[in-house]
């Protein structure tokens, strides 16, 4: 079997994926499943899908050659994929607009979607704005506090926030609640999962609707340079914006694949969001992947600057990556990521969010080790706008 | 070797219903555990479900999650339970006893591990939340030969030709989840469970438990009328939310045997 041509039938990279959720929810997802393979072979759906990434999202999104940076960092050249540039500000919206365009397809009024940072979320609230559906989104009571902004857009959007008090009050509680909701209006609700990862079919659909970012990036980088990257970079929190970006480039020899994990405040700290640098494989939100957990199997709290990379599990595809060595998976701490930030905002006059930051810091690394001929490809996954309060709050200064 | 289908066998020659209570092991601490579970046997239990605590309990409703939560505050962990298990046995040797919980615990502590700590402990059944069969034939296999019966959910969305693919894997008995939605939900749909269980019986050739949403003791009369036994978590994790440290054995035991006299009335 070719790695690329995975998952299998009932949603398993090698030992990881599948379908772990109770029996109420087997029939949903069976539904979806049947309804995504009906859709990504139907000519009207994908054509739609690319009519609205085109003159609703913006894309294709550029590639942009980081000169200044590169030439500070004094060796490999540094290019950015610019998914901060899309309609609300990143990767997100390529997911939640063909999630959307599926819930429509399969006559579902209502939406409903799990946020950390508000992100996607934001990206959920838009889709059904534009598509006239009723939409839910859930968020942790702390990421509620701490986002008030993304809060503000959702509700200007017309979505309904569900502030949600149990467990942490971040991201894996709001996945939890989702869920419960899910379960409780399965017929009239479509749930828009945020990230490459949940029980199969939405690591495989999620991964498909963000492989654009891939799939643009080999055309691009052929125009620009007449060849393919050395290496690609993204952050990996549940996965989408680094699997949409690698997926396209698994078959493609001589291209490292490099997906950057939140070291938090140092993988030894225990303080961390890093699951595959440091956890051990489990089941949790209906899959079986790398998992933050204890020694009885207690998923641990998690810790990262970041908030979009605030999860203590990891999509599929990235454990079966990982394993058989097609990917490798590294650690950015929260102050190697903020001088990332910092830099960019410096020398490119680009302010990238805190998650992709994570991927900057860990090119800012490689590249001096590298000569000036390699290129590095970056997912420039989010705009950091969102975080511009907490940069400020480390900083000390009140906004 | 399990104890459940020859409770069933006795319970259906005598013509009574199975009533199966569930408490969260460790809630509201650890200490309190087994002699709430012979309270749930004094007061007419006939199997008892023990809630595994998991720190993301998907499937169930604010109460069952809080009562994971206080478990989870003292460290209750899997192997506590077994540990609680094997302490009841002392004094209990005929009464089946399930774990209900997630697959995580499971998965952290080992297939083979698990089986045989389970079996060793006096556990009878396991029902985990999120092993479908699909991705639990092996896992059931382990539980066969280690004596453990596989308990598995239907629910009201379950297509027909799927309850025959669960019934070949299922073992001891069959959950009905009374409504879509999580534990301790609105109430439930009588007539489409009663529409629903004689087929489930039928394909599954087990008995069939009902649960999530039953409230009280009429509604558990009625479900009675239909089920082969009646599952009460929520409501019964409600009362040992509610009662001091003093009262907490004595309003369980009675809540428990009021309904068991609506159950044999």
């Amino acid at each position: 079997m070719q790695m690329h041509d995975l998952p299998d039938a009932r949603g398993h990279f090698g030992p990881y994926g599948g379908v772990f959720v109770a029996e109420t929810l087997m029939a949903a997802l069976d539904e979806l499943r049947r309804e995504y393979e009906a859709a990504r072979q139907d000519p009207d759906f994908l054509a739609e899908f690319r009519h609205e990434l085109r003159h609703y999202v913006g894309r294709p999104s550029p590639i942009y050659h980081a000169r200044r940076w590169s030439e500070k960092l004094g060796g490999a050249q540094i290019y950015l994929k610019r998914e901060d540039l899309n309609h609300t500000g990143a990767h997100k919206i390529n997911n939640t607009i063909g999630q959307a365009l599926l819930a429509r397809r399969m006559g579902k009024k209502r939406v409903i979607a799990e946020t950390g940072a508000g992100q996607h979320g934001v990206a959920s609230a838009t889709v059904a704005a534009r598509y006239g559906m009723e939409c839910v989104v859930y968020m942790g009571a702390e990421d509620v506090q701490r986002q008030s902004p993304n809060v503000f857009r959702m509700k200007l959007l017309g979505a309904t926030v569900v502030a949600v008090e149990s467990g942490s009050k971040t991201l894996k509680d709001a996945l939890n609640e989702a869920m419960r909701d899910w379960v409780t209006n399965v017929e009239s609700t479509f749930y828009i999962l945020g990230t490459a990862a949940g029980p199969h079919p939405y690591p495989m659909l999620v991964r498909d609707f963000q492989c654009v970012i891939g799939d643009e990036c080999k055309v691009q980088m052929n125009e620009m340079l007449g060849r393919q990257p050395d290496a690609v970079i993204a952050c990996v929190g549940g996965g989408s914006n680094a699997i949409g970006i690698f997926h396209p480039y698994i078959p493609v020899e001589g291209v490292r694949l490099i997906g950057v994990e939140a070291g938090g405040d140092g993988i030894a700290s225990g303080r961390h969001a890093a699951p595959l640098s440091a956890g051990t494989p489990g089941v949790l939100h209906g899959f079986r992947s790398y998992l933050m957990q204890d020694a009885n199997g207690q998923v641990i709290e998690t810790h990262s600057v970041s908030a979009g990379l605030d999860y203590p599990g990891v999509g599929p595809e990235h454990s079966w990556l990982k394993d058989n060595g097609r990917a490798e998976y590294v650690a950015i701490n929260d102050d190697e990521a903020l001088a990332a930030f910092h830099d960019l905002c410096r020398y490119e006059g680009i302010i990238p969010a805190l998650e992709s930051s994570h991927a900057l810091a860990h090119a800012a690394k490689l590249a001096p080790t590298l000569d000036k001929d390699k290129v590095l490809l970056v997912n420039l996954s989010g705009r950091g706008d969102k975080d511009i309060n907490t940069v400020a709050r480390l900083a000390g200064i009140q906004l | 070797m399990s104890r459940i289908p020859a409770t069933f066998a006795a319970l259906q020659a005598a013509g009574r219903k199975a009533l199966i209570p569930f408490i969260t092991a460790g809630d509201p601490d650890p200490a309190a555990t087994v002699p709430l579970m012979h309270a749930l046997v004094a007061g007419g239990a006939d199997i008892l479900e023990l809630g595994v605590p998991f720190s993301d309990p998907m499937a169930d409703g604010p109460t069952i999650q809080k009562s994971s939560e206080r478990a989870l505050k003292h460290g209750t962990g899997l192997r506590d339970v077994l540990a609680m298990v094997a302490e009841f046995r002392t004094s209990n040797s005929q009464t089946p006893v399930v774990l209900m919980g997630y697959a995580n615990p499971i998965e952290a502590m080992g297939w083979d591990g698990f089986c045989a700590a389970a079996a060793g402990a006096g556990v009878d059944g396991v029902l985990t939340v999120d092993y479908p069969p699909e991705e639990s034939a092996e896992f059931a296999a382990k539980c066969a030969a280690a004596g453990l019966d596989n308990i598995y959910l239907l629910a009201p969305t379950t297509p027909a030709a799927r309850v025959e693919a669960v019934g070949r894997q299922a073992r001891g008995f069959i959950y009905y989840v009374s409504l879509k939605g999580v534990t301790g939900a609105a109430t439930l749909d009588l007539g489409e469970v009663a529409a629903r269980l004689p087929a489930i019986r039928a394909a599954t050739g087990l008995p069939v438990g009902v649960g999530f949403g039953i409230r009280d003791a009429e509604t558990a009369r009625q479900v009675g009328q239909v089920a082969d036994a009646v599952v009460i978590g929520s409501r019964i994790v409600q009362e040992i939310e509610s009662a001091t440290p003093a009262e907490r054995v004595e309003r369980v035991r009675n809540f428990v045997a009021g309904v068991r006299a609506a159950l044999d009335r």
